[in-house]
């Protein structure tokens, strides 16, 4: 009895696990005590995901054993992980939109093979776990009408609702503002206090420290260590993810202000829809000065991008160092801002700032493709763009340094290295830049942030847009929040904090 | 246009429909589960040629249609392999079952009954025969000289065959199976989010093949219905396109099965029309023209399809194959 109340709710047993030369996880061990959070964190490609859906039944495991409360337990399918009291919520939920709110919750999980009876049961049982743990949601709610948060309770209630004991979150607080992130690590606690055992996966070194007991860090594959989260500390956390010193805090001094370069008066933009996304905005951002936006995403920082740089209409007014700049017709476009000065490194890298399928020599020249120095007559010269896409390829210290690999062959980090070489070696008067580091590993990030602040110190203007707050704060002089299409207000970056600027980005004005 | 001629004219309405109707749903069932199918024509033709064959060679009508089915299973079942196995461009599977069964039919009626591509004409129990309900009317004259609620039930209720009544039946039982079983809810699931469906537990690959197989079968059906109700037996390209204007009802009614049931219906009612052009002229007092009224379905999906009339939003997962990801 007394053996039973302390074994691990998981214990993962020298799992290995193969995607063809690639190992994904080697030999990895770790015990999951029950009642507690356990927190993995780990750079992009440390094998965290991998291990977690092997835990979930969706891949196999090379070798390796899987122990659930003590016993011995084989996961071929997630209908097992399931039967396992294993539930897992994915980074990208997994909900049937146009569905309710009660029949994402029974699929999969109905009683019988009429759903009169299943939906009236699972009408009660939902009640009474909504009011269990605090997880209200209206069970005839569609899906696509209910808020990113909302949808995150109803991943959860649905593996409550197949009597999950043991809980993988896989980088929740990835959608969710700061107060929803807040509310969720409530919720946890609160299912923690009732002994359910919950995985935290994140790459966000304050969540861990915030929400976990316990903490083990994964790089290359292999489990580096597991430590009491009291026992530590970010910079060890960071330095355990990465394998070396890492400077979580950007160096940087106080900016130098220039001119104004980029003025922005009553912008608009109405989409195809006709739902006004800008609903006027004014900005501007000085030469020397980093102005970030921010905000929770999809209140309008896209279409303020996308505008800028060129690649979708807008009325109002937009100078750049007090020319005009067309928002409309055919001098509206990519080539022509960014013949006027205006680099462009997109929110999106994989769809808009770059091919994948290309090659890092062919993605290096768009958009610069009538640079005199790429033609030879009325060809193009390959060889100089492989050439220079070389050099550039070896001062933003692109791995691995070949310029004939497609852009899909490199990690999320070497390929915005790719992006922002492309777009800064240009000398521009002003750079657009949107979720520089999203899904970039920690060791890059450090790095692009970095050569930000070195192009801001050579006097340029920069406007950057990000979902992570931390980042906007650490690198922003200025910040500017954006909530449903307008700013909610402008602060200096030293006088405000994540609290002030979280309620701002729900839309609470201060 | 007196009385007798408009129930003349939804008398025929109700036979054309019938194939659209079926092959429609059929469709429905396919692309519900995520799997869009624009070999339905291809699927109508096989089935219209091996029921043909196959009763005219046995006499029987019943295993003529089980052959019917089996031949719109099988192709089904490459469909099937080609898009959910073998993860392919459903678009690119459909296109080569139409052609394979527009070729094969032929060449195959050619080989076993050497009468130019046809199968032999079928009577008597080689087909499905009108069922006469009791009391009805069976000849024209007696019906002509009927009271109007005799005319209804004589002409136009009565006097079709077994499939028509089993077609319509398909309607409230689609609807059924779709909305208020397990089975549907899946099902609907695994085309608008596989993910889901699969984090579930549930197969994504066994739901897609159940989904294309009663896909099969109803198209199966359509196709018996053409070659041994509706006509007496097998010509060539006899689908004569119903497979396409299946799928243009099928985005008329938005996915949804009453609505396929009116969207067949309407398409259905064109085609009665374009066989009685002197109806249309006596009513509006001007000529149309035949194909006009043949290209009607055709050109009212593409008003909808431009959103004029609400919005045709297809299952999102349509035409994707299932990959699972990390």
């Amino acid at each position: 009895m007394n053996n039973a109340t302390t074994a691990p709710a998981i214990e993962l047993k020298g799992i290995s696990k193969a995607f063809g030369p690639v190992q994904a996880n080697k030999d990895i061990s770790i015990r999951v005590m029950p009642g507690t959070i356990h927190g993995i964190i780990g750079e992009n490609g440390a094998g965290k995901s991998t291990l977690m859906s092997i835990l979930y039944g969706f891949y196999k495991a090379d070798k390796g054993e899987i122990f659930i409360g003590g016993q011995k337990t084989e996961i071929p399918d997630s209908q097992a992980a399931i039967a396992a009291g294993i539930g897992m919520v994915f980074q990208h939920f997994k909900l049937v939109e146009n569905f309710t709110v009660l029949e994402n919750i029974i699929l999969g999980a109905e009683d019988g093979r009429l759903l009169k009876p299943s939906l009236a049961k699972a009408r009660k049982s939902l009640l009474e776990l909504a009011a269990e743990y605090e997880l209200n949601v209206d069970p005839d709610a569609l899906i696509e009408e209910i808020g990113v948060g909302m949808q995150q309770r109803v991943e959860i209630l649905k593996a409550l609702y197949r009597q999950a004991d043991i809980l993988i979150l896989d980088e929740p607080t990835g959608v969710l503002t700061p107060s929803e992130a807040d509310q969720l690590f409530r919720i946890l606690g609160r299912l923690r206090e009732e002994g359910k055992t919950i995985i935290l996966i994140t790459h966000k070194l304050r969540e861990i420290m915030e929400a976990t007991d316990t903490v083990s860090v994964m790089r290359r594959g292999e489990m580096t260590a597991t430590v009491k989260t009291e026992d530590t500390s970010p910079e060890k956390l960071a330095e355990l993810m990465v394998g070396r010193k890492v400077l979580l805090q950007v160096d940087k001094t106080p900016p130098t202000l220039g001119d104004i370069v980029l003025d922005v008066q009553n912008l608009r933009v109405v989409d195809e829809q006709g739902v006004e996304r800008l609903k006027s905005i004014s900005l501007n951002v000085r030469a020397g000065e980093i102005l970030g936006i921010a905000g929770v995403a999809g209140n309008g920082q896209s279409e303020l991008l996308e505008v800028l740089g060129g690649y979708a209409d807008g009325t109002g007014s937009v100078t750049l160092n007090g020319e005009a700049i067309d928002l409309t017709g055919k001098y509206s476009d990519g080539k022509t801002r960014r013949a006027r000065g205006i680099a462009h490194v997109p929110e999106d890298r994989q769809r808009e700032g770059l091919i994948m399928d290309y090659s890092a020599w062919e993605n290096t020249a768009f958009g610069y493709h009538d640079d005199p120095a790429y033609q030879s007559g009325i060809f193009i010269n390959n060889a100089a763009i492989r050439q220079d896409t070389e050099e550039k390829m070896e001062r933003f210290d692109v791995r691995p340094p070949n310029p004939r690999l497609s852009a899909k062959n490199f990690s999320g980090g070497n390929q915005q290295k790719i992006v922002l070489a492309r777009e800064i070696e240009r000398n521009p008067d002003l750079l657009l830049i949107g979720q520089p580091t999203r899904g970039v590993d920690i060791g890059a990030i450090e790095f692009i942030h970095q050569q930000i602040v070195a192009l801001r110190d050579q006097g340029k203007a920069i406007l950057l847009v990000s979902v992570e707050l931390e980042e906007i704060l650490s690198l922003a002089d200025r910040v500017a929040v954006m909530f449903d299409g307008h700013i909610m207000g402008e602060r200096a970056a030293g006088e405000t904090d994540e609290k002030e600027l979280g309620l701002m980005m729900a839309g609470v004005e201060t | 246009m007196d009385f007798f001629t408009l129930i003349q004219i939804l008398d025929a309405t109700v036979r054309l429909a019938i194939p659209l109707l079926l092959a429609c749903l059929a469709g429905l069932f396919s692309e519900r589960a995520g799997i869009f199918d624009i070999g339905l024509e291809g699927k109508m033709l096989a089935a219209a040629f091996f029921s043909a064959a196959i009763a005219s060679m046995t006499g029987s009508v019943w295993i003529g249609l089980l052959a019917g089915i089996a031949a719109s299973l099988f192709l089904s079942g490459v469909h099937g392999l080609a898009s959910i196995t073998f993860r392919g461009n459903q678009l690119i599977s459909g296109v080569a079952i139409n052609f394979l069964a527009a070729g094969m039919t032929v060449l195959i009626a050619q080989s076993w009954f050497s009468q130019g591509g046809r199968t032999p004409s079928l009577s008597g129990a080689e087909r499905f025969n009108p069922i006469n309900f009791p009391g009805a009317l069976t000849t024209t004259n007696e019906v002509k000289a009927a009271s109007p609620l005799m005319q209804v039930y004589s002409e136009l209720l009565s006097g079709h065959s077994l499939l028509v009544y089993f077609a319509l039946l398909t309607v409230p039982m689609t609807w059924w199976l779709l909305y208020r079983t397990r089975f549907g809810l899946r099902l609907r699931a695994v085309g608008e989010n596989p993910a889901a469906v699969d984090t579930a537990g549930v197969s994504v690959v066994g739901l897609r093949y159940a989904a294309v197989a009663i896909c099969g079968i109803l198209c199966g059906i359509a196709g018996a219905y053409l070659s041994t109700a509706l006509q007496a037996g097998f010509v060539k390209d006899m689908s004569a396109g119903r497979g396409f204007i299946a799928l243009a009802a099928l985005i008329f009614a938005k996915w949804r099965p009453w609505h396929a049931l009116y969207a067949t219906f309407l398409f259905g009612l064109f085609q009665a029309l374009e066989l009685r052009p002197d109806v249309i002229e006596a009513v509006i007092g001007m000529k149309i023209q035949g194909q006009f009224l043949g290209a009607l379905p055709y050109i009212m999906t593409v008003v909808i399809l431009a959103g004029f009339v609400g919005k045709a939003i297809p299952p999102r997962a349509g035409g994707e194959p299932y990959v699972k990801e990390r």
